[in-house]
């Protein structure tokens, strides 16, 4: 994770920069920079603060959580009025939101999830769901097919939460059409190459994917390079075979506008405009919410 | 009588540091070859060699470049911890390159360029500060990635996917139905081979492994070796990082050739080299790093769940070092009967 | 408690024979044990001595032949095996781990704690009950590595004593001690001896054996010669056996013929010195001279050397080699100048095991003539025979590891690899170290060939009689000072003694 160190400086700086005195103070505390999403996800929270007049104070934990355990009692030493928590690991937590609470400052997780023996701890957690995506993956890939599909599956990193979530999310919606099965499943972590080398197995295992119907990857990265595999292999993915994805990065944008993708569920990065009224709306007249509040997902396609 | 002689043969055999690896490799692919009943088969398809023989061959390519620069450090009794970090810099120096224009026959040349840079700088650790190899290559490989990292923030590059004819054509494309990507491993080879074999530069590498004080009263110049096989392997590195970023099209500094310096290490011991240093065998480090993709490859096609991969892998590796081990070989053989000499 | 020639033999090895690929190691050979004897085992290098005690030890299996330990039928498959038979070795290269303590040393094997667990508590009771047999009182809280070498084989042969020790096998323990310290060990061994215990001596310093030994065993080309009584056996017929030559060949090898002048001057040093390791000197080398450096363990043989080698860089003074002064000295440079250099330690800075003998031979040349010019595989092999040949390196051929070599033979391909480089000047330092009386004239009457052959050489040897044999000239040295020479006539045993020893020096 230290690689991610230079990074993430970068962003620490920019924020400390645009620090002036708002109405509202709240401090961050980001999991890290690794990967394309997280860096959109840390600038959107940074640049939409702004729009709602917040003063928002922002700490890289390089994704450790002893680094984050100090930015949380960093902020509640400096008496800011909300922290929210993208949280490295999802135990280890108690303490530290024992100490919050007695400070009587409210905390907001994002993105991924803590395990708390009392969940009061936090007020509520604001986030995209994966079991969802999977779903709506799901869903898109039934409605296309007409309920008759047999699907290859680019894993995620194994044991991964988005992996097993997705995963989870994808299943339930085909296990109701009896004519929709995953026919071939492997771990592809995350990566365009582990996707591609993946697929290029899946082809020859399946005799240049004879029968198939689609490939769900449980990200964009991994679907680009299975699309990589299939035309080196003399297959026209999006139109042989119907590539339905997570994430929607921008190479995917390219790749549905080439017709060389078919759908991809957006993870979305510009999530401030869904967190922050939550947190003012909650500063303003605190009030029991509920423990999860999910942020819609869009699933797009080509048109 | 002939049958005797031919016997004796095979039992001189065992002593062939050869036969073990080649063996495994066999193993493999006759495993193989009953999970899934066509995985023999070559067609041609678009103009170019397929199936799953030709598919471990050319995903080889950048495990056993990779492999071939850290058998020469491993010579000199080191290691190279930091190759996949140099990967995630070229992948990255290629990018921003591409993106800035340059012509790419000079991209290709940066590349390299990136990779002989890394390798001095591991290089002037290891032999000119006297860091031990295991932590003076560590900071490049947690600081490699980040620098990726910075490259692609430095030009912006939200989407750091590229197109080049020339590089992709050295990784994915091919010539006469063969994949570009063997020749250009070949060459490289034949290259390593010449640097190493034809010049008494082997013999320099071996002996400051073997015995660096020794090599030094003998007149050897053993922190030059030391350093230049640190530059060999960058250089090494950087070749199979240009085939892996031209192959994704993209540059991913943070997970590509992710934990390729441990294969690396296995494809040289696989080879039969002890990391205590003092001997290089080029030849069968290609076949240690063939036999980890081939195990690789099966992995992939036998519709395991992907929770057994590493497992596996783990467990296949363990029985190919365990026929190396000499002591393994003599408790086997004073198990069965009349196997000993 | 029986020291009687008569009690039942504690080991009794009957025809052990043991091959390895194209060479046959042993060849029917019997030993016999006694309680309370020391029992000298000679041969020239490669005689089967450290085979024969690796069978007893159970380091390797012999191919044919059976062992008896009081009586019984044994074959041990490990050392641990043997030693808890009671039988002990205490090898030549000191096998202890010099960052760690002694009493972690003394505790590396045995660790008798319940589950596995160590008791430091116990383990430093253990220690000092340990050095207690051998009467040592040292601190055992201090890093082996930080005692000389000599405190190091007495922590070695505590290490291997134990209360059931039956046998003790000493593989050269006095190659690096001096002459008081020899005289310690003699009388640890006196002691051990008076406890019952079965000694084997393994040496090449033959008036030792005359000290200490009770029995002879002679080994050569695998077999035995003869069993005797030390009694019994005078040096002459023992020296006989073991190379299998009349004696005059020996003695007229240590015996001066008539020299020629030296030529011009080879090596000039002036003020050269080392701070904190060697004062200033000044030595001429000639070509068609031997320059014996005497002193005693430590007093900067070595070291001299080395400076000149360039493998130590000076700090004061210059070196000129034939007349052109070398600036910023290293071995490359030396090399380049024509000097060549031997290392008193083969293991660690003499040679590079894993490589094979015409790797070895061929390095420096090759260093030499820098890394792009190859020199061919034919002319390689080619060099490697005829040095096998000119320095009868006994090997089946040039492409066996050097690591498997005997000692002699060992040092016989470090000075291949010096003479390869055709050097001028040729820097000896210990050259018969560890190697046995045979290959000891050997290569005596080697040094003086290549003198005659016009070669300027330096010998550093802690051997008396080498350097009194061979050199034309004598630089002594004490505590890291050169303090004077000798030369002609003058060059005799008193002599370098009484100036060693500070008495009247006979400076010229």
């Amino acid at each position: 994770m230290l690689k991610n160190a230079l990074a993430g400086a970068a962003f620490a700086v920019s924020a400390l920069v645009c620090s002036t005195a708002f109405a509202q103070t709240i401090g961050f505390s980001q999991v890290g920079s690794e990967g394309d999403w997280r860096p959109a996800f840390s600038a959107n929270m940074q640049e939409s603060a702004k729009d709602y007049g917040i003063d928002l104070k922002f700490a890289n934990a390089q994704g450790k959580q002893e680094e984050q355990l100090r930015a949380v009692r960093a902020f509640i030493a400096q008496g800011v009025d909300a922290i929210i928590i993208a949280p490295v690991v999802v135990t280890g937590w108690d303490q530290v939101l024992q100490e919050a609470k007695e400070a009587e400052i409210p905390i907001f997780l994002v993105d991924r999830d803590v395990e708390v023996k009392d969940p009061s701890l936090y007020v509520t957690r604001i986030s995209a769901d994966f079991n969802l995506e999977g779903k709506l993956a799901g869903a898109w890939l039934a409605a296309e097919s007409k309920g008759t599909c047999k699907i290859v599956e680019l894993q995620g990193t194994t044991g991964s939460a988005p992996a097993i979530e997705r995963k989870k999310g994808f299943e339930a919606v085909i296990g109701q059409f009896p004519a929709m099965e995953i026919v071939a499943t492997q771990s592809g972590d995350f990566t365009t190459e582990g996707g591609k080398k993946v697929m290029e197995a899946f082809i020859k295992s399946t005799n240049n994917l004879d029968g198939i119907c689609a490939s769900f990857a449980h990200n964009d990265n991994m679907q680009l390079g299975a699309i990589q595999a299939m035309k080196e292999a003399g297959l026209k993915p999006g139109k042989d075979v119907l590539m339905v994805s997570v994430d929607y990065v921008p190479a995917i944008v390219e790749a549905l506008k080439a017709g060389e993708a078919n759908a991809s569920v957006e993870l979305r990065s510009a999530v401030g405009k869904f967190i922050y009224p939550v947190i003012l709306d909650y500063l303003k007249s605190p009030q029991e919410l509920p423990k999860w509040i999910v942020i819609p997902s869009d699933l797009h396609t080509a048109n | 009588m002939s049958d005797r002689g031919t016997l004796n043969r095979i039992i001189a055999l065992r002593h062939n540091r050869a036969v073990w690896p080649l063996l495994a490799l066999a193993l493999i692919l006759i495993v193989d070859g009953f999970i899934s009943p066509n995985f023999f088969d070559i067609r041609i398809v678009e103009g170019r060699l397929f199936g799953n023989l030709i598919d471990i061959l050319y995903r080889a390519v950048p495990a056993a470049l990779i492999a071939l620069g850290m058998a020469v450090v491993i010579g000199t009794k080191g290691i190279d911890l930091s190759v996949g970090s140099i990967i995630a810099i070229c992948g990255a120096v290629i990018a921003w390159r591409i993106q800035a224009g340059d012509p790419h026959l000079l991209i290709l040349f940066y590349a390299l360029v990136a990779g002989a840079v890394c390798g001095v700088w591991n290089g002037f650790l290891v032999a000119g500060l006297g860091i031990q190899p295991i932590i003076a290559t560590l900071v490049l490989m947690v600081a490699g990635r980040g620098i990726g990292l910075l490259i692609n923030l430095f030009y912006g590059g939200t989407n750091p996917s590229f197109e080049s004819e020339l590089l992709q054509g050295l990784s994915t494309g091919n010539i006469w139905l063969i994949p570009t990507r063997l020749f250009v491993a070949l060459g490289l080879f034949l290259a390593l081979w010449a640097l190493i074999r034809r010049t008494a530069l082997g013999l320099f590498i071996e002996a400051v492994g073997g015995n660096a004080a020794a090599s030094n009263l003998a007149g050897v110049n053993s922190r030059l070796v030391t350093f230049f096989a640190y530059v060999i392997c960058g250089v090494m590195a950087a070749a199979a990082g240009v085939i892996m970023t031209a192959d994704t099209h993209t540059s991913d500094p943070v997970s590509v050739a992710m934990y390729s310096e441990l294969d690396a290490i296995l494809a040289v011991v696989i080879g039969g080299a002890s990391l205590a240093g003092g001997r290089v065998f080029l030849g069968m480090t290609v076949i240690g790093a063939l036999v980890i993709q081939a195990l690789t490859t099966s992995i992939l096609i036998s519709g395991l769940p992907p929770e057994y991969n590493l497992v596996i892998k783990a467990l296949v590796v363990m029985a190919v070092l365990f026929l190396q081990s000499d002591n393994a070989r003599s408790a086997i053989s004073r198990l069965i009967p009349g196997g000993s000499r | 408690m029986t020291t009687s020639m008569t009690a039942s033999p504690r080991v009794e090895m009957l025809g052990v024979s043991k091959s390895f690929p194209g060479v046959r190691a042993l060849d029917s050979v019997d030993l016999t044990l006694h309680p309370g004897e020391v029992h000298a085992l000679l041969g020239e290098n490669g005689a089967g001595k450290s085979t024969l005690i690796k069978i007893l030890t159970g380091a390797l299996e012999c191919d044919r032949g059976d062992i008896r330990l009081e009586g019984r039928p044994v074959s041990f498959r490990t050392t641990g095996e043997a030693q808890a038979s009671g039988i002990s070795t205490v090898y030549q290269e000191v096998n202890l781990i010099p960052a760690m303590s002694v009493t972690k040393n003394l505790t590396l094997e045995r660790t008798g704690g319940r589950l596995g667990f160590v008791s430091w508590r116990r383990a430093r009771e253990q220690a000092r009950e340990k050095l207690q047999r051998l009467k040592l009182d040292i601190n055992i809280e201090q890093s082996v590595g930080s005692y000389s070498v000599a405190i190091q084989q007495l922590v070695a042969i505590a290490r291997a004593l134990d209360d059931d020790t039956k046998v003790l096998v000493l593989d050269e323990p006095t190659a690096s001690l001096d002459a008081q310290e020899t005289e310690t060990l003699f009388g640890i061994i006196r002691d051990l001896k008076a406890r019952g215990i079965a000694v084997v001596f393994i040496t090449h310093f033959l008036d030792q054996v005359y000290e200490i030994s009770d029995r002879i065993s002679v080994l050569r080309n695998g077999s035995l010669v003869a069993t005797k009584p030390t009694s019994e056996l005078p040096p002459q017929d023992l020296v006989a056996m073991m190379i299998g030559r009349e004696l005059g060949d020996v003695e007229a090898a240590f015996t001066k013929s008539e020299r020629k002048a030296p030529g011009a001057e080879k090596v000039v040093a002036r003020n050269l010195g080392k701070k904190r390791m060697l004062e200033p000197f000044d030595l001429v080398l000639r070509a068609g001279e031997v320059v014996g450096l005497a002193g005693l363990l430590g007093s900067g043989r070595t070291e001299t050397a080395k400076l000149i080698f360039g493998a130590i860089r000076h700090d004061s003074g210059s070196l000129s080699v034939r007349g052109t002064e070398i600036r910023g000295n290293s071995p490359r440079r030396a090399l380049d100048a024509g000097i060549a250099f031997c290392p008193e330690d083969r293991k660690t800075e003499g040679l590079v095991g894993e490589l094979s003998i015409r790797e070895n031979i061929v390095l420096t040349m090759q260093a030499k003539g820098g890394w792009l010019r190859r020199i061919p595989h034919r002319d390689q092999e080619r060099l490697a025979d005829e040095m096998i040949k000119a320095l009868a390196i006994a090997t089946p051929d040039a492409e066996k590891p050097v690591g498997q070599l005997s000692g002699g033979n060992q040092q016989k391909v470090v000075l291949a690899r010096a003479l390869a480089s055709k050097p001028e000047v040729l820097l000896l330092d210990e050259p018969t170290r560890g190697i046995d009386v045979g290959a000891h004239a050997e290569i005596i009457v080697l040094i003086r060939a290549l003198c005659d052959e016009g070669l300027a050489l330096l010998v550093a040897s802690s051997e008396l009689d080498e350097i009194v044999a061979a050199s034309d000239r004598v630089a002594v040295l004490r505590d890291r000072q050169k303090i004077g020479e000798l030369s002609g006539e003058a060059i005799n045993h008193e002599n370098i003694i009484r100036m060693i020893a500070g008495g009247g020096a006979d400076h010229e």
